[in-house]
């Protein structure tokens, strides 16, 4: 629905697909999205109907079309617990923390995304433009820290922090990200320089401007699109890591894929419903974000075209 | 250069133009030599402390900022209240008809009315002089006959100095005061309009310039006597009627510029005249373009009036016109006085 929507601002019109095509596009799509349907919608189950088996994929205000052994009760009992509950039968309801590890995962992310944009776009356009002598082996250099898979780079990683007392604090964590995030951000962001025209620079120097005004009035005007498809991607994989999460944050700075993990486990086993209540709350902000962006990536595609 | 004159780099593509463009404009530093403005070295200084203004092939517009914006651009390095920004915008794109676009992007607009937005940006500012690298090359026809008399319209009101790059020679004839020729990266001949066309300094300047092509022959010169040569083309002997300072050429090989439309039809064959075949006709609307070929198979092109009829086989005998016929020694030089 979202692309269909957008796509009528494009001045050009595309011949729109019949219903058959449509009705497989659906299915397919559904398909994919199943995972993330079970675990909406199993957060908002008790925990007897998340065990149940068929699964009960109905609320029960359907239960006028849907047999009544497929429905559930809904409740929002999950959400609340995933900021307070007792951990013991009959004990009182306890801060769980999840609001400081929303809050960490927000700042986090957010933070080392931006970091990350700032740096190497700044990085990309010196590349683009500037290019040092063996240009491509730094590009290449900076490439093969993401090459490995992250098990491999922890240990070393791990007594870098240890050493530098980084472990368990905002600026380790943040710092990491970034490093992580800087290859990729580099060398999306120089394939979108590249794609400008060398002249229109030329032209604003002819004009006056200083390298400075070329760059933030002239370059990055026309990479915004670029800028959104990377914070996107960079933000979805931070926002998701969980390995170095795990073991370079404490408690202070732990982060809710690694909150988690934690919560597994207990005297009645997996609490299926908390954990995907926790999951469905975690799904909000990279969906924002990334519903927001993705509006701004559009408008960036169709530049100039678009009347406003 | 004088103020007001526009000088035409023109060439065939990769002999340069651009890159001298570039050199004036102090985007490209040259590997020998100085730039100079006024007499003063300019070589070492930046584009903006050179205070040229320049449009360029593709326009070069800011796709990111609006019409209006782009125009406005050029003024930020001024110290102006937004207001006389505003006024000065307004007045430039009143001349150029672009007013009621100011709001648009570029991508918006119609390819007349970049080239002309690309003018007005350049015009904007008081510069020292302006650069135009192939201003008309992306339009099309008709477009570009407009433009090329607005752009001169616009040159004459302003008289700075102007350097138009362009490999349209069309373009050079009719907007230069002057035309510098360029191959390979090396002036071969700067003149008016008229002396490039009339007087080349080359066989090069020769054939490039003029449509259709000026006929070089390759002949072997015997002497020369109150100017007429006595000359061997294709082993045959031809008498011309040439300029007086061939007299003073050896004996040897050398080139014979007649432009097509330097021939007149003689009925009878004679020893000033050159025989050939009709070949190929080419009807070009007011004349008729014919390739022949002499016996010896030189090709030799020749434009004859309309009511002329030339039929493909046809012999004829061509008296090349004393006045316009260039000769060119072996190292390609014209022989003139």
């Amino acid at each position: 629905m979202l692309f269909r929507s957008n796509a009528k601002n494009q001045t050009r019109e595309v011949d729109q697909a019949g219903w058959g095509r449509t009705f497989g596009a659906t299915v397919v799509s559904l398909i994919y999205f199943f995972p993330v349907l079970i675990i909406i919608i199993t957060a908002f189950k008790e925990h007897t109907d998340a065990l149940a088996v068929p699964a009960k994929l109905f609320p029960d205000f359907l239960s006028f079309i849907v047999p009544e052994g497929l429905t559930f009760k809904p409740t929002f009992d999950n959400f609340v617990h995933v900021f307070s509950r007792s951990y013991s039968a009959g004990a009182a309801a306890q801060d769980t923390g999840f609001d400081r590890f929303f809050f960490n995962s927000i700042f986090i992310a957010g933070f080392s995304v931006l970091l990350a944009l700032f740096i190497g776009t700044l990085a990309a356009f010196g590349f683009s433009r500037y290019p040092l002598k063996g240009n491509d082996t730094y590009l290449f250099v900076i490439l093969t820290t993401r090459m490995l898979p992250a098990i491999v780079v922890i240990i070393p990683v791990m007594l870098m922090f240890r050493v530098t007392g980084l472990s368990g604090t905002y600026t380790g964590i943040i710092l990491l990200y970034t490093a992580f995030n800087l290859p990729f951000t580099i060398w999306m962001m120089k394939s979108f320089f590249d794609e400008l025209s060398p002249d229109v620079e030329d032209a604003a120097r002819i004009d006056g401007s200083s390298e400075r005004r070329v760059f933030f009035k002239i370059c990055l005007p026309q990479v915004l699109a670029g800028l959104a498809a990377t914070a996107v991607f960079g933000l979805i994989l931070t926002w998701n890591e969980f390995l170095f999460a795990l073991l370079l944050t404490g408690v202070e700075t732990r982060t809710v894929p690694v909150a988690m993990s934690q919560t597994i486990g207990g005297d009645i086993g997996v609490r299926w419903g908390l954990l995907a209540a926790i999951e469905t709350l975690f799904l909000i902000p990279v969906i924002l974000v990334t519903f927001f962006l993705q509006n701004q990536l559009l408008r960036g595609v169709t530049f100039g075209t678009v009347k406003r | 250069m004088d103020s007001g004159e526009v000088v035409c780099l023109l060439g065939p593509s990769g002999c340069g133009k651009t890159t001298t463009l570039r050199m004036i404009a102090g985007l490209e530093t040259p590997s020998a030599g100085e730039v100079l403005f006024n007499d003063k070295p300019v070589t070492n200084l930046t584009p903006e402390q050179r205070n040229v203004a320049m449009v360029f092939q593709f326009y070069a517009l800011y796709p990111a900022l609006t019409v209006g914006e782009n125009l406005a651009f050029p003024l930020l390095v001024e110290k102006l209240s937004a207001k006389d920004r505003e006024k000065r915008v307004s007045d430039v794109a009143e001349i150029l008809q672009l007013s009621h676009i100011l709001q648009r992007y570029p991508a918006e607009v119609a390819e007349g009315e970049k080239q002309r937005i690309a003018v007005a940006r350049a015009i904007i500012r008081d510069p020292a002089c302006f650069l135009f690298d192939e201003p008309l090359s992306r339009l099309d026809v008709e477009l570009r006959e407009t433009m090329r008399a607005q752009i001169k319209e616009v040159l004459q009101g302003l008289s700075k100095p102007t350097v138009i790059v362009t490999h349209d020679q069309l373009e050079a004839l009719t907007m230069a005061d002057r035309i510098t020729i360029m191959r390979d990266g090396a002036v071969e001949q700067i003149g008016s309009p008229h002396d490039v066309f009339a007087k080349p300094a080359n066989a090069f300047v020769a054939s490039f310039i003029g449509t259709p092509q000026m006929n070089l022959l390759d002949a072997q010169f015997a002497h020369c006597e109150d100017g007429t040569a006595e000359v061997e083309l294709d082993g045959g002997p031809l008498q011309l009627g040439v300029d007086k300072a061939v007299s003073g050429q050896s004996a040897g090989p050398i080139q014979i510029g007649v432009r097509p439309r330097a021939f007149s039809l003689a009925s009878d064959p004679s020893s000033s005249t050159i025989t050939v075949e009709a070949e190929i006709i080419e009807s070009m609307g007011a004349e008729t373009l014919v390739h022949a070929r002499t016996p010896k198979q030189t090709e030799i092109r020749v434009v004859v009036p309309r009511e002329t009829r030339v039929k493909s086989g046809e012999v004829l005998h061509l008296t090349p016109d004393p006045g316009q016929t260039h000769v060119f020694d072996a190292d390609g030089k014209a022989v003139r006085t």
